[in-house]
Parts: C-alpha cells; structure tokens; sequence
C-alpha cells in the first residue's frame, strides 16, 4: 500500500482501459460491445478507480477480464444481486454489470425483475445472441422457435422471451435496444443508460458468429435487413411530434416492445423514479438524524439497556 | 426444584429464608394467542434484574392462526445451564394443554388449572392441584368486557406472589414494554396481573415457595433470547451491511438487523431469494465491507454456490444459519443439529470454510464477533450454526462491556502500489475494494476461476495445487490460534461428553448428576466445529469413553455428524455417539441413559 499523496486525477483513456486481449473468436459481436463501452467511459471521464465491471458466466460475461478497471467475474445468473451489494454498499463508485441472454433472461430472470423494479442505481448490458455460447450451442430463452441447437436437433419449441417487454414490465426506470453493428448508437445508448440514475438496461444484439451466424440479419442493412431508429417525442409542439415515442409512457413502451422482428432500437422507456439507493440513504439519514450524533457504541448500549 | 435446606416441598411453609427454594421449573401450557411468551419474557427479565438465573423454552406452533403453545421458565437463584427436565408447576389454560402436559409435572409438582376450562383427573395423587377460575376472574377484574384477554397477565400476578419476586421490579417491566403502546392496555394489564397478585392461593398451596435471591454478580444483567444476542454481537463485530431472506427461526435477526443498521449508517437488504441474499452481501463484501448473510436449513442450501466463489474468491463474509428439524421444510419450529455437514462441507469442490457454533445465548455475542475477526482476518467465509433452541430461548447474564469489545468498522481504500498481489502464496489474503487507486495502472478481477497470485485464471496444475493448499493452509495456521476447550468436570476418568450448540447446558447438569453419583465424567464443548481446535485427542485419552451428544441422526455407520468428524480426525474407537431425533432438547435424564447405554454395550 502506497502511502504517497495521490497525484492529480490522469484523464482516463482507451488505453488506460484496455486489458488483456479478448478470448472471443474473431468476428464476435461482443468485441464491438467492448470498443463502445470504451469509448463511452473515455467520454464520460468517470474516475478509474471508481469503476466496477461485474459479470455472471457465459462468453460474453467474460467482459470484466477485457476491462482494466476493478471487476468482479462472478457465477453464472447472478451478476445482478452481486452489483445490487456493491451499488447499495459504495454509493461512490459506478457499477456496471454484463452477461449474456441465458445469465440474464433464464438462470438469472428472477434476479432482473427485482434489480429493475427496486432501481438499484447500476447499469446492465445484456449481449444477447439467442444461444448459449460459452457452452457450445444449446438453446437459450431467446432463441426463435424453430432454432435447430443441441439441445433442440429439430428445432427450438418454446415460446421464446420477448426480451423488451420483459424488461419494460419488470419495472425498470431505463430500457434501451442497440446493435453490436451499430457502434454510434451503442454508445448513444449506452451515455444515455449510465447518465440515467436508477437501473438502467440495454439489450445488444450481439451476433455469436461460430453458433448462431446470422441470427440478426434481419436488422443490418448491409445484408438487407432494416435498422429502425425509434423516433422520440422531442415535446416542440409540432403536430407530428403527437406521434412520436414518449420514452415515459409506458403503454407505449409495451406496445412497441410487440412489434414483429426486428422490431425498434433505441430507448423504450426512460422515467425518473428515486432509486433504492436513494430512498435507503433517506431512512439512514433520518434514523442518524434522530439519534443526535450518538456514537455506534452507544446505539448498542441503548439496546442493552433495553434488556434490562 | 432445589431447596437451600432440606425440606420437600410437601412440607409445611415456614417463613424463613432459608428454606427459600433455589430454582424453579415453571411450565404454562396454552395456546399462542393468550401471551404466554410475553409472561415468560417478564420472568426471564426480571431475573435478570434480581441477579437471579433464567433459562426458558417455548414452543410455538408453525402456523399463524395459533395452537398449543407453551413456555417453560427456569427460574434459579444459582447457575441455571437447561430449562429443566422436569416441571415444578404446571399452569394449564386447556383440557388440551392438562391432558398434553401433565405428564411433564415431576411428582409432587403443583398443577395450577384453569376451573373455566379444565376437569383434571383429582385423583391422581402425584400432583398437587390447585383450580382456579383464571378466566371468569380476569374477565371481572377487567370489568368484565375484555373477552379473555389478560389471562396471562392473571397468572404473572399469581406466580409473582407464589414464588415471592419482586413486584415492584415487575411492573416496572410492564411498565416499560405496554407503557409504550397506550395507557389502557397498560392499566389492563396491571389490573389482570393485580387481581392475579392478590388471588389468595397461599392457604391452597401449603408450603412456601418463595425463591432465594440471587448470587449472580454484578447488576450489569441482561436478558434476552438468541437472536437477539447474535445481533448485537454482528453489531459489536463491525458488521454494517447484509442481506437475507426470511425463514423460521432466522428471520428475527434480519428484521433487527433491517431496523438497527440504518442507525450505524449501514444496511440490511431483503433479497428476493436466498442466491440473491448471499450475493449481494458478497458484492458488500468485495466492496470492503464486514457483511452478513443467514439462513436456516433450507435457504444455506440455496446459498452454497456462492459460499463456494467465496471460498475461491478469498471474500470475507459471515453466514448465520439459524438450524431447525430438516430435512426439507422439515420441523420449522424445532431444534435440531443436522447441518453441521452440510455448513463444513456443502459446497462443490474442495471449500475449505470456517465453521462456528455458540454455546447459549450470551455466547451469540462472542460467537459473532469471532465471526467477524476471523473473516476478516483470513477472507474467507464463517458460518455461526446456531439452532433454534438457543435462537429462542431467553437467558440472563452478564452485559458485555463494550469499550472492551466494540469493533470499528473500516473501509480501506488507500492506494495500493504496483507491488499489491491479492493471493501471495506466501501471505494473507489482501483485497483492494473498488475505489482504491492502483497507482500501478493494472486493477484486480476477482474471480472463481482458480487464479495465480495476482488473481489471473489459471488452469496450470501447478497453481491449482498450491492454490487449492493455500485455501487449506489458512484454515490448518486457524486451529493454531484456537484455544483447546476446557474440561469441566472430572479432567480425567470414565467419560468424556462431547457437545456442540445449545446441548453445552444439559451437558454440564448431566456431568454434575453423574458426577454426584460417584461417577468421573467430564465435559468439553466444542465452538470451533471447522477447523477443530487442535489437541483434542490429548484430552480425549485420559478418559475410557468420549460420548458426542448431539441433536442429529445417527448415520449409517451409527455416529451423529460431530462424531463422524471425530472419528474420522483421530481415528479413535473410544468416540461415540448419543444423538436424537425428536425436535426436542435433550433433558438431562436422556444424556445420562445415553451414556449409560454406551457403557452397557461396551
Ligand atoms: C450454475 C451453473 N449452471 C450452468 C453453468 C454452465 N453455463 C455457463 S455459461 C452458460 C450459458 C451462457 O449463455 P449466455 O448467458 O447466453 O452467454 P453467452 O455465452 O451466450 O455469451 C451455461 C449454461 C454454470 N457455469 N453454472
Ligand atoms: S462462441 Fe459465439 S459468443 Fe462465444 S466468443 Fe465465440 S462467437 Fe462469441
Ligand atoms: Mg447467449
């Protein structure tokens, strides 16, 4: 442990960021992911020690390794709870948490309702490629009906989850969509989820070229697929802004979270609701408030003399 | 029941102190929703406040809508180690509550009924009974409205004056708990235990049974149960920040904890599962934080995973489980010792974790803030088995002294230079939290993934080797530290009984009756489970027989699971097994023909 003064702040760069070369195989969608988060962190000027890089297990869960920042490689659907102690406990630092479509829509599902409607204040990428890649090929809760995997040879039969509408419903204060090819609006996306306070999630459609090649075409113009920007209210009292996006009405957001694919990228949802960071800084702050500056000792010998 | 000089307590009453009883075993039998924990919470209060000793058991039914329920107090002016085999006085509210525990009335005991409700069998002649309109005349003192609320503030008022405690100390207890809520309740309250006060049973009772005032030093007592102790000693310990999910008998910690952290600046979160609890207190954790998590049987289940990635993480965190009767949903509301195994080796991998278990209630406090130096000390997690006898139970004792014990809590997020290695093969585990500047440039991943010194995955052999003995090494430099536990009793002779948990107080009175029967027993109560505290087997050999008494079953191979890891550790036959299974604490009666039987069958 150093005891010199600390030096001024460097200003954080690329470089700065970079840490070992990603295992993914050439071609992956995740490295595009990478570079945009980056570039934003780059932009934002957000001090280096005070980011936090978590993740669960999958392919794209690796991320942490790829960062220099501090991280935290942890297991496989909990990534969320995880970055919920870090956020709540170091209100200072900036959570950012990773993973893929089967660390966050299967295993960790039920962890991402209760991350986003308790607005833990962290943001949440989710690189979504409708397969499980680090375990070779089986089906993943996105995956399309008829997605031929090792786990389904004839094709995938369930329903799979509608990722935008899930996300939408479980309550969460910031929901966006963004492409692994579309590298300006990922990081439009991604400014616009880490400046919102509260959770913030982006889904990234992030290709796995070895397992699922293709599998979003359907949204890159250069192989003939459509890239739909969502249109956003812009409030300039103009007639045709009655029919724009209003990112805070949520019937809105459900509706367009059904749209046939591709569907819309962009932001779905975007509202300003007090974080639990917020509120539980509040009932500290008061239950503080109302013992007048009493040391913890002395919080404690109260509640022995209670036991009397 | 003791007296100080001889007289049973069939005698003729003499107002002396010095025929004043010793102890007292007290039983009321009722259903939950008449408070009778509440009376016994008074009692147990009051001795606290009369240097005198208590010990209490209750049962409550698992489900809301109530049921039988009792709550047994023991009352004692010297040491009290268990609730007491047997009742002195029964109180029974119900035909159900006399026809399920007049068999636990030792004979000669008192059985005080309800007449409103209860037709005992008078001619049994082992009992003495005493009948009384409980109902009817709490209805009238309390003008007659108030249904049959108030029965056992009724009763309260008649113990008090049967067993001469101080009434004054009393309602200055019930005072301050209904004092709070609003008059009314408060002034039916005294009304009920008033009329109960002066009921006239002296002449129905026959003797006196008022009970000495009590030799434990000092006036700096407490009483309270368990749970409540373990808070205080998470407290103590530093701990500011957790997460849990409720369950049976563990919950009452968190809902303190949820309330009590705020007013140290930290938090308690309730997670929405059990995975979800033990890795957010893993994110306060690798966030620099003493953290907490807990469960019981069912919900440490659910967290083994992540105990694993602590485990590989080198991330301190302190897990209670609270145990009750499994396996599965179980007996949610009984003790039992069963997760000893599941707590040391549950996880997948070789998991190496600390192990703890507190004694009685006052020992939750010195348990935690073991918890919490050892955690911190070796980062690694620290499970503190607890159970629900003690979580439960309301004990009196010494207050402990916080200018000696109270722990700051500390976040360390100084830089650290190019030269900082989380995971020195040749050193302690040192994490930097998020935050700390690496003046260095290059920032720590944790991982689960085996690593080298410096955190990277690895999957050289070599390294997993090392790690892999590091993990253990931490462990094996612990048990240097451990005191080896004393011997109580007889250091040398036939028997040597072996306990864990809440058995240490049946333990020692079994030890103390078989000793005064002319036998050399000794006892030794074990509260580092993992690692053991080494030596053992030096204490071991100077007796012919170690007896493990533990609440558990007995396995395939006939040992409980504390005797399996002895057995397996010193490889001695002289280690054996007394277990049960029936949700129950062990009575004294039960651990001495338990050891009995291992001499009969040697
Ligand atoms: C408890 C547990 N179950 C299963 C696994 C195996 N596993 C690792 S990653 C993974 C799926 C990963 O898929 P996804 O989250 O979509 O990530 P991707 O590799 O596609 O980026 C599975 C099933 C595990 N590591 N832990
Ligand atoms: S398997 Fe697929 S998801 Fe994994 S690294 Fe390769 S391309 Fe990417
Ligand atoms: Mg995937």
């Amino acid at each position: 442990m150093s005891t010199a003064a600390p030096s001024p702040p460097e200003k954080l760069t690329k470089k700065m960021l970079t840490a070992d070369h990603p295992t993914w195989c050439p071609g992956c969608g995740d490295f595009a992911v990478l570079a945009a988060f980056y570039k934003v962190l780059e932009k934002l000027q957000i001090p280096h020690e005070k980011i936090v890089t978590i993740a669960g297990i999958g392919c794209s869960s690796r991320f942490p390794y790829f960062v220099n920042s501090h991280g935290l490689h942890y297991i496989h659907g909990r990534a969320l709870p995880l970055a919920t102690g870090i956020s709540l406990s170091r209100p200072d630092v900036h959570v950012f948490a990773f993973g893929g479509d089967g660390d966050g829509f299967s295993i960790g599902g039920n962890h991402l309702d209760h991350c986003a409607r308790k607005n833990v204040n962290l943001t949440y990428v989710i690189m979504d490629n409708s397969v499980y890649g680090l375990t070779k090929m089986q089906t993943s809760p996105t995956s399309p009906i008829g997605y031929k995997s090792k786990t389904d040879p004839t094709g995938a039969i369930d329903q799979p989850v509608n990722p935008m509408r899930k996300l939408v419903a479980s309550g969460a204060s910031f929901v966006a969509r963004t492409h692994a090819s579309q590298v300006k609006h990922m990081m439009e996306m991604f400014e616009r989820a880490i400046k919102h306070p509260g959770f913030s999630v982006v889904e990234v459609l992030s290709e796995c070229v070895i397992f699922y090649p293709g599998a979003f075409d359907n949204s890159i113009p250069r192989k003939g697929g459509e890239f739909e920007v969502i249109d956003e209210r812009k409030w300039d009292e103009t007639s045709e802004d009655e029919s724009r996006h209003d990112v805070t009405d949520f019937s809105a957001a459900m509706r367009l979270s059904e749209e046939a694919s591709p569907g819309k990228f962009g932001t779905y949802y975007e509202v300003d609701r007090p974080s639990k960071n917020v509120l539980e800084q509040k009932w500290i702050d008061d239950s503080k408030a109302k013992l007048g500056g009493a040391s913890d000792k002395e919080v404690l010998q109260a509640r022995f003399n209670q036991m009397k | 029941m003791t007296t100080a000089s001889a007289p049973s307590p069939s005698d003729a009453s003499t107002r002396s102190s010095s025929d004043k009883l010793k102890d007292a075993v007290i039983r009321l039998a009722g259903n939950s929703q008449d408070g009778i924990q509440t009376v016994g919470g008074f009692l147990a209060r009051l001795a606290g406040r009369t240097a005198q000793e208590v010990m209490t058991y209750m049962t409550i039914p698992s489900t809301i809508s109530g049921g039988p329920s009792i709550f047994q107090v023991h009352i004692g002016s010297g040491e009290v180690l268990s609730p007491g085999d047997d009742a002195d006085f029964l109180v029974a509210f119900y035909q159900h509550s006399y026809k399920d525990h007049i068999s636990s009335l030792r004979d000669g005991g008192v059985c005080i009924y309800d007449t409103d409700e209860v037709e005992p069998d008078l001619t049994d002649r082992r009992f003495t009974f005493i009948g009384i309109p409980i109902t009817t005349t709490t209805i009238e003192a309390l003008g007659g409205s108030a249904r049959d609320r108030g029965k056992n503030m009724f009763v309260l008022g008649l113990l008090t004056s049967i067993f001469d405690l101080s009434r004054e100390k009393l309602t200055a207890i019930i005072d301050r708990q209904f004092g709070k809520k609003n008059e009314s309740v408060l002034r039916n309250a005294m009304l009920a235990f008033d009329a109960g006060y002066s009921y006239p049973i002296s002449e129905s009772l026959g003797r006196d049974y008022g009970i000495a005032p009590g030799t434990m030093e000092g006036d700096h007592r407490i009483a309270t149960d368990g749970n409540q102790m373990m808070t205080c000693g998470l407290l103590a310990a530093g701990v500011r920040y957790g997460a849990g999910y409720p369950i049976t008998p563990w919950s009452p910690i968190m809902e303190s904890l949820r309330s009590e952290l705020p007013k140290y600046g930290g938090l308690f979160v309730q997670g929405e599962d059990e995975l979800a609890a033990v890795s957010i207190a893993l994110g306060m954790a690798y966030s620099g934080h003493l953290a907490v998590t807990g469960s019981s049987g069912p919900g440490l289940s659910l967290k083994m995973e992540a105990l694993s990635y602590a485990v590989m993480a080198e991330l301190p965190l302190i897990v209670i489980n609270v145990q009750r009767g499994g396996p599965s949903t179980g007996l949610p509301t009984s003790v039992e010792q069963s997760d000893l195994l599941q707590a040391i080796y549950g996880s997948h991998g070789d998991a190496p974790r600390v192990v703890l278990a507190p004694q009685d209630v006052e020992d939750c406090f010195y348990i935690a803030l073991e918890a919490g130096r050892i955690a911190r000390k070796y980062s690694v997690p620290v499970i503190i088995l607890s159970d629900q006898a003690i979580s439960s139970r309301i004990e009196a004792f010494a207050e402990p002294n916080l200018d000696e014990f109270m722990v700051e809590a500390e976040l360390d997020i100084a830089p650290r230079d190019e030269s900082f290695k989380p995971y020195p093969l040749d050193g302690l585990t040192r994490h930097a939290p998020p935050g700390t500047p690496l003046t260095g440039g290059i920032y720590p991943v944790v991982t689960g993934l085996e690593h080298d010194e410096w955190g990277h995955p690895t999957a050289n052999p070599e390294l997993h080797q090392k790690m892999t003995a590091r993990r253990r090494n931490k462990l094996i430099a612990l048990a240097e530290e451990i005191a080896e536990p004393e011997i109580y009793g007889d250091a040398e002779g036939d028997s040597l009984l072996v306990g864990w948990g809440s058995t240490y107080g049946p333990i020692r009175e079994a030890v103390d009756r078989m000793r005064s029967n002319g036998e050399k027993v000794g006892a030794m109560q074990i509260r580092h489970l993992n690692p053991l505290p080494n030596g053992l087997d030096k204490s071991f050999a100077r007796f012919s027989r170690v007896a493990v008494i533990e609440i558990n079953g007995s396995g395939l191979y006939g040992c409980g699971q504390l005797a399996t890891l002895l057995r397996a550790r010193y490889c001695d036959p002289r280690i054996q097994s007394v277990t049960k299974t029936d949700g129950l604490a062990f009575k004294i009666r039960e651990i001495v023909a338990g050891v009995e039987n291992l001499k009969n069958n040697a």
